[in-house]
């Protein structure tokens, strides 16, 4: 998976479309998911346009949702940036490891491509590397294609109330692990990859116990990754 | 709109994005030494095992068992939309059945 200096990474709208055309099932999760949050926000005592604001320039599920519940007058403006900066630590973690596949294009898209990042748009763009994809843009096409679904539910779920109440009846709350899953199973490279894996579920198991928020995603992640380091080296 | 909700959605907004810029920003004032991209190399199987333990050995057998039928679609057919099909289809049956 080392990038070698005569791979070039391209960035072009052909890569964004085959992003968002993977992304399509992942997009009626969204969907739904953001329906049922304008459908809260609107109970929650917001308008119309700071939902939509909201949905639009902060584009992050589970901070968007945590808000809602502290959005209560006088607003608490402080705890709510601080908890949002703290659910999405997990994607300094994630954007470290776009970096190798990142460095060789301009500010503007790298920087502009990680906006649309979410933990979904990311993990598909990291599978789509693994497995010998070259085009940047794929992540940003991912994000974007999730970014339009959220927006306008954010928007319908407001006006209309949400389409389903309740996604998790349907199922729908489980489009996300499964697509996790899937994509974990296709990056299965070899035996080393059982000492990364098995800490970083034991470290992720032991923190969503004990730990409150996404810490466990962050926590596993770094020991996971750190413990596949260095069982690498010692290796060679 | 308030100006109490405006700058509260901006601080949100320059959080978000603060956290998704800076790994990245941080990772290129670093030399990509060979341990280094090992780490990095490790980063996305970690931390999709991170969000995929919790969900599917914690939460109950109907998404134990649904986890599995995605491991088994992916395996046998490689196909992304099929596996991810397979998991919402299993998940949403098991649901209604094992309750």
């Amino acid at each position: 998976m080392k990038i070698q200096p005569h791979e070039k990474i391209n960035f072009t709208a052909s890569g964004a479309i085959k992003g968002a055309r993977q992304s399509l099932p992942l997009v009626f999760g969204v969907f739904s998911n953001g329906a049922v949050f304008g459908m809260l926000a609107r109970q929650a005592g917001l308008s119309l346009g700071e939902a939509s604001l909201m949905s639009g320039l902060v584009y992050a599920g589970a901070s968007q949702f945590m808000a809602l519940g502290l959005w209560i007058a006088p607003l608490p403006v402080i705890t709510i940036v601080l908890t949002t900066l703290v659910v999405n630590l997990r994607h300094i973690l994630m954007g470290a490891a776009l970096r190798p596949w990142f460095s060789g294009l301009s500010p503007l898209k790298s920087y502009g491509a990680v906006f649309f990042m979410g933990d979904e748009s990311w993990a598909m763009a990291m599978r789509e590397f693994a497995a010998g994809g070259r085009n940047g843009a794929f992540m940003l096409g991912s994000g974007v294609a999730q970014f339009i679904a959220w927006l306008s539910s954010t928007v319908m779920g407001y006006a209309l109330g949400a389409v389903i109440e309740d996604p998790a009846r349907w199922g729908l709350d489980f489009i996300f692990i499964a697509t996790f899953t899937a994509l974990l199973v296709g990056m299965w490279k070899s035996k080393s990859d059982l000492l990364s894996w098995g800490v970083a579920a034991t470290v992720a198991l032991a923190a969503a116990h004990w730990l409150p928020g996404k810490w466990y995603i962050l926590l596993g992640g770094i020991a996971g990754s750190l413990a596949g380091a260095f069982g690498d080296n010692h290796a060679d | 709109m308030r100006i109490d909700s405006l700058v509260t959605i901006i601080g949100m907004a320059l959080a978000t994005y603060l956290a998704r810029a800076s790994g990245l920003w941080l990772m290129g004032r670093m030399s990509l030494t060979p341990q280094v991209e090992r780490w990095l190399r490790h980063i996305p199987g970690a931390i999709l095992v991170a969000i995929v333990a919790p969900a599917t050995l914690t939460s109950g057998p109907a998404e134990a068992l649904a986890t599995l039928a995605v491991i088994i679609t992916i395996a046998r057919t490689g196909n992304l939309f099929l596996a991810m099909t397979a998991g919402v289809g299993a998940v949403w049956a098991l649901r209604n059945f094992l309750r």
